[in-house]
């Protein structure tokens, strides 16, 4: 119980650290600048202190719960799968359970990312529910799976990481010009709001112990490279939803229309 | 007075509270049942130390409502009205200074951007661009963090005058991923993973929320703005302007 106190004690003032110069900066622009009182000063403040006890609760947590097993179980998962492998043929499909775990946790992490929530939440605010925050959070979740999963496949066959990043650009710019204009910078944001807290020490971690019980892959090099697979594959994904999900409402329309007319 | 407003706020607060904390459960389910499958099913090994888990994992619950609940109460309004008093004050150079110091000052002290750099300058020493000695390699993750600190600041002002001028994003964006692409052509093989790592490590839990407070509050504000279209992709250029400084300065190092 100390021990843990002690640690939480520790996090509180790392979440502090993060925190306070954004504090610090919202106050001087809106006393200093602004030369205008705090709004709802009472409610600022507390909710400041539950964002603080939050993040910081939340981080202690992970620590304690779910980073632990999350690296064992990827450095369990990359040597029992590389056990079958000759120490100098690497068979992609030897991996196959590596692929399946890569999906499964980009997917549910990016399902808990806080920002990602609060951005949800913010655009369904915002679309007037147009957008709705937990099809966003399955689309972007879904295309951090495939991400993920892409990645690690990368990683084991040792091909350069600049040709699946430029691919995947090339998919992006063209589903650019093919999506409606109001989704595009939501689609460009999910990007960069998914590697957060919780998404970017786990895939880290999984980057890691594959590069290293690879044969031949070394970790420094080869180890980078799923935290950019995680946020261009958002991007993508939340892109073709909205695609797909506008041309179906267009169909629907148009055959409702041609039933009325008949 | 006082005392029947605390009445009505305490049981206001714990049913949101109860409320957050119902969301908190569902959107951590999905993780718990993943690892709890693979450690299961695949693995087929018990749970190492479950007592130790079973309390980091209310503690993961009960701080995530905390920290949506403390969000929504104060952060975001906070951040909305001060966008929307500055849109309101005029002052181009004010807002555009606020956009600077909330991008430089979010991401110096960022957590995973400190663990990135320091990873990005074993690389480095190991690829022989910089000397093996520690200092050599604190220096360089230094300078490295305050490139990608400095990147941030650069995209949100950028962003912001986007917001301002009515800019189209796309156009924007895409020139920034054809400059990637011609950059990696030319940036050295080993930067080039850390780079497009860059680009995600820097936006963390708290900024996000907040930045995207700062551009929807701005495009609510100004006439002829629509929130949607223009109130989002800070975040974006964000994500972008790391990449881009993290080359060029693997390129001139």
């Amino acid at each position: 119980m100390l021990e843990f106190l002690a640690r939480f004690g520790e996090t509180l003032l790392y979440t502090l650290r993060d925190v306070t110069p954004i504090v610090v900066i919202l106050v001087v622009f809106q006393v200093g600048v602004l030369r205008r009182r705090l709004p709802n000063i009472g409610g600022i403040a507390t909710g400041s202190v539950m964002v603080l006890l939050g993040l910081a609760l939340f981080l202690i947590g992970l620590e304690q719960a779910l980073f632990p097993i999350g690296e064992t179980m990827a450095r369990q998962l990359t040597e029992t799968a590389g056990a079958s492998a000759l120490a100098d043929a690497v068979r992609w499909e030897d991996y196959w359970l590596v692929y399946l775990f890569a999906a499964a946790i980009g997917f549910a992490t990016t399902v808990a990312e806080p920002s990602l929530i609060a951005v949800a939440l913010k655009a369904e605010e915002v679309s007037g529910r147009a957008v709705n925050a937990w099809g966003l959070r399955i689309a972007v979740a879904v295309g951090v799976a495939v991400g993920v999963s892409l990645g690690c496949f990368r990683i084991v066959t040792g091909t350069p990481l600049p040709w699946y990043i430029v691919a995947a650009y090339i998919i992006v710019i063209v589903q650019t010009y093919l999506a409606s204009r109001t989704i595009i910078p939501l689609a460009y944001d999910s990007g960069g709001v998914t590697t957060s807290t919780v998404t970017v020490p786990v895939v880290a971690a999984l980057g890691l112990g594959l590069a290293a019980n690879v044969p031949g892959r070394s970790p420094l090099i080869d180890g980078f490279g799923l935290i950019a697979f995680a946020s261009v594959f958002p991007i993508m994904s939340v892109l073709g939803y909205a695609i797909v999900a506008e041309r179906v409402e267009r169909w629907r329309s148009r055959r409702e229309r041609q039933e009325v007319e008949s | 007075m006082q005392h029947t407003r605390e009445e009505h706020g305490l049981p206001r607060f714990a049913l949101a509270m109860g409320q957050q904390t119902l969301g908190a459960l569902r959107d951590l389910a999905p993780i718990f049942a993943v690892i709890a499958f693979f450690q299961i099913v695949v693995l087929q090994q018990p749970f190492p130390d479950i007592a130790n888990v079973v309390v980091g994992l209310v503690c993961v619950v009960l701080g995530l409502a905390l920290f949506i609940q403390g969000l929504e109460s104060g952060l975001f309004p906070l951040g909305e009205a001060l966008a929307q008093g500055m849109a309101r004050k005029g002052s181009a150079t004010a807002l555009l200074a606020l956009a600077f110091c909330l991008g430089f000052g979010t991401t110096v002290a960022e957590p995973a951007l400190i663990a990135v750099a320091a990873e990005a300058a074993e690389v480095a020493a190991e690829a022989d661009f910089i000397g093996d000695s520690q200092a050599a390699q604190d220096r360089y993750a230094l300078e490295l963090r305050v490139v990608v600190a400095v990147a941030v600041g650069l995209a949100i002002v950028l962003g912001v005058l986007r917001i301002l001028k009515g800019w189209p994003l796309h156009r924007l964006i895409i020139s920034g991923y054809v400059l990637v692409m011609v950059m990696t052509l030319f940036a050295p093989e080993e930067i080039v993973g850390v780079a497009y790592d860059s680009g995600g490590v820097t936006t963390s839990t708290i900024t996000v929320p907040l930045i995207t407070a700062l551009g929807v509050g701005l495009a609510s504000a100004i006439r002829g703005r629509n929130p949607m279209l223009d109130g989002f992709g800070l975040i974006a250029f964000a994500s972008l302007t790391p990449m881009i400084c993290v080359l060029g300065y693997g390129m001139v190092a």
